[in-house]
């Protein structure tokens, strides 16, 4: 053989070879044959890179599912007059690693006056129930597929109408007639008034496990929890982005005699566009902190997912915003569907048409992934109109 | 997960000679780390050292570069699964698609309504990013005589055809545009994927619901040489958007936790299939349209073609953009003190409001449009908003009191009447007491003030 043959059979055989080293050994050859070896050399690295990615073997498709020492408390809401419903209990934090076992759930918000204030395309919808919390209530469940109803007694208010913690009883007595979902029962917001309201309510409804919300650092959570343990129902512990006040709070109210099956946590939502990214910092935070195994928040988490209509997207009239009857209720809808992509369980919420795109995406949390017929989406390029 | 400051420390020179502009190579570490200074910047490295800490600085997800020159956007390049662990990188870019059917007229107006789609937030006008050109007619001719009606566009563009002769032709006119390929299919493979390699352009590969056969798929293209890959693992909605979800949270934490490099590529996603054999009403259609584009914006498209042009569906998939992508480590707070507003005097009035940087700018906002002149009184509430502040007790009567006295405002106006934000009306008494001011609660809103001031005063 020839050298030049000598050096093509070389370059075959030891495909590894760097190209450095061979310049080194056949120094003149090079400067001879340049040309030829120039392209065996190409040819040889050509190669070389194919099997190098044949090498470079692939490994197994694994699904990325990770193992979780903490769980989410399941709380129930419901008992007596109700049909109970189910929040939490969730043991990983996605699907496709566990599907929750329970869907997120709606509850609607009805107040005990009628709410002049409230956006036009909600008033839309009740604004002939607004004068009765059980026809409100009632229209809500019927009408609107209402898993639970929020009653907010802000007539209690002292700055609104004043009216006694009894007279509140009483407008929870109504709904609990109308309508056979549970119940969230919210006060006005008055630090010294609330428990005392909340009190008389949570008497009112004994029995039937209502959510008394809420429990918070600024009032007398004392006498909240002792309603709550009192008459079997669950409290709403109430924190302002916070993870540590959500945490010392709960704790508090664990030590009134509360378990974690009667704790859902607020951890506050702020509406898209007003620092809608805390509360998806914060709702994250805790609900990995609960999976991987701090008992001070392994609680369900709710939303006040109203509060996205106080945003001026969703209510002020702009004509180059386009009509608030759309952008109120996607204000919503985003808002609420974005709590729930990072845990929250339950929503209180406002417009019917949000309520029904957010259970529709909520409802599948608690399929088995790829258990659901996929639509045929292949040819979208040609198929899709417009 | 990211890199460490000592991480990359390690293989610096460790000369401090400063060259960079750092003081040191460990504070040049620490910027790297951050993200807020470039490897190039150090002048003292060899290739080889150079190519290491490339490597090791490489995002989790590979940032993708789609267009050229000033019309060029990035996406991906992402580092954490939640944003709060350190930030998110490159905002998810939105594409809105036009077809190779339409009417020329009907496709200009619709060009020119994407480009002139934009919305105002906060001091930051939020626009779209790119358009992607639809091969709806199946012919090849009619899309590269459309994707050449595009050249001209402000924005970058998707290419979409499965048929390799299509994109072939369309490439030829606008190919040197690094426009992204969409895409690479089982079925079209080879050919599509060496148009990529012939043309150097990003390519999407699509391989719906099937993740399995998308790692085979992207694993052959990283053999064919090709590094700027986007995935499309399907967009199901309706009952499927919970596989739809699973999948695109399964490739990113590949992606990002198991840095599975079959996987760590940018995430495409379309909202627009909503639109696939629906016969909703239109406003339903786009209600659900944006439903769709924020379930994916939250987790964790990287790109989203819509079809919906309406600026009310339009606005919340900006506005939620911004939310995710602001940087979490950057206080979100402006300067404390006092703002000035209009002509001013003696007597002219006072506003309060809180340094929450979102609440600030919507209110100086609103003065300017409203050509009102007053002063503005910012607390620091530590970034909070008036009704979150207000709850975790940063405003209150003391801390108004103070602000007063620090501005000195007492100097610049002799009225003591300050108009406080309708929401922080149960402090009101308590701000009187501390500040031995008048307070009035003003609305709750601060579109209504420069009307307001007008009325009262
Ligand atoms: S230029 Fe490079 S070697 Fe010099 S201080 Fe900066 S990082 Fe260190």
């Amino acid at each position: 053989m020839d050298k030049m043959t000598q050096l093509l059979k070389l370059l075959e055989n030891t495909k590894s070879i760097e190209i450095n080293e061979f310049r080194m050994d056949f120094d003149e050859l090079e400067l001879h044959l340049m040309p030829a070896i120039q392209q065996a050399v190409q040819k040889a690295v050509t190669t070389e890179k194919a099997i190098a990615t044949e090498i470079m073997a692939m490994e197994e498709f694994k699904p990325p599912i990770q193992d979780y020492p903490g769980k989410v408390a399941e709380v129930q809401l419901g008992k007596g007059s109700r049909t109970p419903v189910y929040l939490g209990g969730q043991q990983a934090l996605y699907r496709f690693e566990e599907p929750q076992p329970n869907p997120p759930v709606v509850t609607f918000d009805v107040f005990d006056i009628p709410m002049p204030g409230l956006p036009r395309p909600i008033r839309e919808h009740f604004s002939d129930v607004m004068e009765s919390p059980g026809e409100w209530a009632k229209k809500a469940v019927k009408e609107f597929g209402a898993n639970m109803v929020t009653m907010h007694l802000i007539g209690t208010g002292p700055k609104v109408m004043d009216k006694t913690p009894r007279e509140g009883a009483q407008a929870v007595e109504e709904v609990l007639q109308a309508v056979d979902v549970p119940l969230v029962i919210g006060a006005s917001g008055d630090p010294v008034k609330d428990p005392l309201v909340l009190e008389a309510a949570a008497e009112a409804a004994q029995g039937e496990r209502c959510l008394l919300a809420s429990a918070n650092l600024d009032l007398d959570y004392r006498k909240v929890a002792k309603a709550a343990v009192d008459n079997d129902h669950a409290v709403l512990s109430w924190s302002i982005t916070d993870v540590n006040m959500q945490k010392t709070l709960n704790r508090y109210l664990l030590k009134e005699g509360l378990t974690h099956n009667d704790i859902v946590m607020d951890p506050t939502t702020c509406a898209l566009g007003y620092g809608i990214e805390f509360s998806i910092d914060i709702m994250t935070r805790t609900r990995l902190a609960a999976l991987k195994g701090d008992t001070d928040l392994q609680m369900p988490m709710s939303s006040g997912t109203t509060n996205a209509w106080g945003s001026r997207e969703a209510w002020m009239k702009k004509e180059e915003w386009g009509p608030t009857d759309y952008r109120g209720p996607i204000w919503e809808i985003v808002t609420g569907l974005t709590m729930m992509l990072n845990g929250v369980d339950i929503f209180m919420m406002l417009h019917p048409t949000s309520v029904k795109l957010l259970r529709e995406i909520g409802d599948t949390f608690v399929k088995d992934y790829m258990t659901t017929e996929l639509p045929e989406i292949s040819d979208w390029i040609t198929q899709l109109e417009g | 997960m990211s890199v460490t400051a000592m991480d990359i420390y390690r293989l610096l020179p460790k000369t401090n000679c400063a060259k960079c502009g750092e003081a040191s190579c460990m504070a040049f570490a620490t910027k790297l780390s951050e993200k807020e200074t470039d490897l190039e910047l150090c002048t003292e490295l060899a290739a080889n050292e150079m190519q290491a800490l490339e490597n090791l600085l490489a995002p989790a997800v590979r940032e993708v570069i789609i267009g050229k020159g000033d019309k060029a956007i990035a996406i991906g390049g992402d580092e954490v699964l939640y944003r709060y662990e350190l930030t998110y990188y490159n905002p998810t870019a939105l594409v809105i698609d036009v077809n190779d059917e339409m009417e020329a007229a009907e496709f200009e107006e619709r060009v020119k309504t994407i480009e002139n789609t934009e919305f105002e937030r906060t001091g930051e006008l939020l626009t779209l990013d790119a358009i992607a050109l639809r091969n709806k007619s199946g012919d090849a001719d009619k899309f590269a005589a459309a994707a050449s009606k595009l050249k001209e566009s402000k924005y970058p563009l998707v290419l979409c055809s499965l048929d390799p002769l299509a994109m072939k032709k369309a490439l030829e006119v606008v190919g040197d545009e690094n426009p992204l390929i969409y895409g690479v299919t089982e079925n079209n493979f080879e050919d599509m994927a060496d148009l990529a390699v012939e043309y150097q352009c990003p390519v999407t590969l699509f391989v719906p619901g099937d993740l399995e056969k998308m790692k085979e798929l992207s694993h052959a293209l990283r053999a064919k040489g090709l590094k700027d890959i986007v995935l499309d693992p399907g967009t199901f909605v309706g009952d499927a958007i919970g596989d739809t979800l699973d999948n695109f949270v399964m490739i990113k934490r590949l992606a990002i936790e198991e840095r599975d490099e079959d996987f760590r590529f940018p995430i495409l996603g379309i909202p627009a299939l909503l639109r696939l054999n629906n016969d909703e009403d239109e406003v339903t259609k786009s209600i659900k349209e944006a439903t769709i584009a924020a379930t994916l914006l939250n987790k964790y498209a990287d790109i989203l073609i819509l079809n919906g042009t309406e600026i009310w569906e339009i606005i919340p998939v900006l506005t939620l953009r911004q939310s995710l992508y602001t940087d979490p480590r950057k206080p979100q707070a402006v300067d404390a003190g006092l703002y000035e507003f209009g002509e001013l005097d003696e007597n002219s009035p006072v506003l309060l409001t809180t340094n929450f940087a979102l609440t600030y700018y919507t209110v100086e906002g609103d003065l300017k449009s409203g050509k009102a002149s007053t002063y503005l009184l910012v607390l620091d509430t530590v970034g909070r908003a008036v009704d979150v502040s207000l709850a975790g007790g940063q405003l209150n009567g003391k801390a108004v009191a103070d602000l007063i006295k620090e501005t000195g405002i007492e100097d610049k106006v002799k009225t003591r009447k300050m108009i406080i934000p309708g929401l922080a009306a149960p402090v009101s008494g308590e701000i009187e007491d501390d500040s031995g001011w008048e307070v009035v609660v003003g609305p709750r809103d601060s579109s209504a003030v420069p009307d307001y001031l007008t009325k009262e005063l």
